[in-house]
């Protein structure tokens, strides 16, 4: 396995824990983008070969061998527009949040929420 | 035109969805009707489409002209057209019920909110009818991204459970992504008649393992099952109860048939040692769901836990992979879609302009008496739905020769009793001693939706047999 395959898995565990650990949720939303991007890295990992092109084919030319494969840039590029809608759904959600309680922190926005989790009346 | 039909109730409701706004520019009261009509309309298509796929077959379309692998497949077998007519059917009268309180709460706001709806239902239409594994992600995505924003209409502690309903959510599919990539990887193929043809090649892969897992586990989220359950609860006690009437039924049933799908039919996983664990899964999420209900307060909250308790029956059911155990699961999702669409419709009603919560069975006598039948049908008293998938989940656990797995729906069902128990007597029955006002029914609206779907709970337990022999039992992997 090449080693760029451990920078993906790393990026991974990198998003992943930038998710659990903070309580700040614009720095799980970032957490969360960085988890997102590593999915991205390792779908275009797939598709490298060594000494391959970039898949333009030129008239004539049959053999696949000499190109990389496009399929998984033509995946991410729709995985990319996802996780923009996703941004900009977290965006709204979060500048909404912010003018509710006046922070971000988990902690404070939990403070001001009943335990037993009642909508207030 | 009947050529057309897999792909057309998705056409339909995208359609809706994009009118929605432009609509909205001039004559915001039409947005109800519309969104009523086009879905309707759908359910429509999608049940004539069951009935064709019941007579002749798989129906197989390729979007656009372009044959498979090139191109995008469509297509509609008896489970995916079973998960279509449910979903888009129960959305139906979810959407009427949903109607007044939409109203009041969106006053010039109403096209988006339908617009959101229906993107959220085409989201969910797209699940059950595509044939690629990556297209069922974008449409995963298309549900999940506006059920997020549908969440956050509620404002307040809405739009926290929204944000971690948004986080978690995005956990859950990219999951399910990077199993996919893997898969692709191995396979070379993102067709699911494909992957599923190349899986006896690459059984031994540890690629193939590590997408079933990623793939499994990214869906258990998705659903919102125990021990992955953290984000249902606050997004159902919070969001709005028109959006949370919408999400309960039918959102997490698409992604119990997306499991089902990539699961067993895909990959091929009902023998493997991983299906005894989604199969303990499911069972840990019954026990677990339903203990944390019986404690709850809140109406909306022991319904959302209870959700997590019913959906455990369905993915038990998925694990144990055998034909009783399937039609059970595959019932259930049917069954609960409708319980829980008349539990939360009924609940929202009685919580809306009523001033304390004193008599509401006297004074709401038809909510109430389509929220009890509702609640048989949970708990699983015979002759409604939920008896007869418990029953056919019964008779498959004892198929696998697994006593615990009885044990397992046995405590269930008196979970259920306790649950359910707390819920009617808190909610319908509280203060009945004090002197009744009025009777304030709930809106027509309202009452035909609960009606409607009382009748079909009772009428899905009656023709279970059935809907079984006919469309079920031949959908189980192999036939």
């Amino acid at each position: 396995m090449s080693y760029a395959y451990w920078i993906a898995v790393a990026l991974l565990m990198l998003g992943l824990y930038t998710m659990i650990v903070h309580r700040n949720l614009f720095k799980k939303f970032v957490g969360m983008t960085i988890f997102q991007t590593a999915i991205i890295l390792f779908f275009l990992l797939v598709s490298i070969k060594r000494d391959a092109s970039i898949p333009i084919v030129p008239p004539g030319t049959t053999a696949a061998a000499g190109f990389m494969n496009p399929l998984p840039h033509a995946l991410m590029l729709t995985a990319i527009v996802v996780a923009v809608a996703t941004a900009g759904v977290a965006f709204a959600i979060l500048i909404r949040l912010h003018a509710a309680y006046g922070s971000l922190e988990e902690d404070v926005i939990g403070a001001a929420t009943p335990g037993d989790g009642t909508p207030p009346r | 035109m009947i050529e057309h039909l897999p792909v057309l109730p998705l056409v339909v409701v995208l359609i809706a969805a994009l009118l929605q706004p432009i609509i909205g520019l001039r004559t915001p009261r039409l947005a109800w009707p519309l969104a009523v009509a086009a879905v309707g309309v759908a359910a429509g298509l999608a049940a004539v489409s069951l009935g064709v796929v019941v007579g002749t077959g798989t129906m197989r379309y390729a979007v656009g002209g372009w044959e498979p692998p090139w191109g995008i497949e469509v297509v509609l077998d008896r489970l995916s057209a079973f998960a279509e007519t449910v979903i888009l059917a129960v959305a139906t009268f979810a959407l009427l019920a949903g109607g007044r309180s939409v109203r009041d709460r969106h006053v010039r706001g109403e096209p988006v909110y339908y617009a959101l709806a229906l993107l959220h239902l085409t989201g969910l239409t797209g699940i059950a009818v595509s044939g690629d594994l990556f297209n069922v992600f974008v449409f995963l995505e298309v549900a999940s991204i506006s059920s997020y924003a549908l969440v956050a209409t509620g404002g307040g502690p809405a739009l926290a459970a929204a944000f971690r309903y948004l986080v978690l959510g995005t956990i859950g599919a990219s999951f399910y992504l990077l199993g996919v990539g893997l898969l692709y990887a191995v396979t070379g193929t993102l067709n699911m008649a494909d992957v599923a043809a190349r899986v006896p090649l690459i059984a031994g892969s540890p690629l193939f393992a590590g997408g079933l897992v990623f793939i499994v586990a990214g869906l258990v989220l998705k659903m919102g099952v125990f021990p992955l359950h953290a984000w249902l609860p606050d997004a159902y006690t919070h969001a709005p109860s028109h959006v949370v009437a919408l999400l309960a039924p039918v959102a997490t049933k698409a992604a119990a048939y997306t499991l089902a799908r990539t699961f067993l039919y895909v990959l091929g996983a009902g023998e493997l040692p991983i299906a005894t664990l989604l199969a303990w899964t499911g069972a840990a999420s019954v026990l677990a769901g339903g203990v944390m209900a019986v404690r709850q307060v809140e109406p909306r909250r022991l319904l959302a836990y209870s959700s997590i308790s019913q959906l455990g029956y369905i993915v038990l059911g998925l694990g144990l992979a055998n034909a009783a155990a399937l039609a059970g699961a595959y019932l259930h999702i049917l069954n609960h879609a409708l319980m829980k669409a008349i539990l939360f419709i009924a609940v929202g009603a009685a919580s809306r302009g009523v001033v304390g919560r004193a008599a509401i069975s006297w004074r709401m006598p038809i909510t109430a008496t389509c929220a009890v039948i509702a609640s048989l049908s949970m708990i699983g008293v015979p002759p409604f739905g939920g008896f007869f998938s418990k029953w056919y989940l019964l008779e498959g656990a004892l198929a696998s020769g697994q006593p615990l797995f009885v044990a397992v729906i046995l405590a269930g069902t008196l979970l259920a009793v306790g649950y359910t128990y707390r819920l009617t007597e808190a909610v319908w029955f509280a203060d009945t001693a004090e002197v009744p006002g009025a009777r304030r029914e709930a809106p027509v609206s309202v009452l035909t939706s609960l009606v409607v779907l009382s009748a079909a709970s009772v009428i899905a337990g009656l023709a279970s047999a059935g809907i079984v022999d006919a469309v079920l039992a031949p959908a189980a992997p192999g036939r």
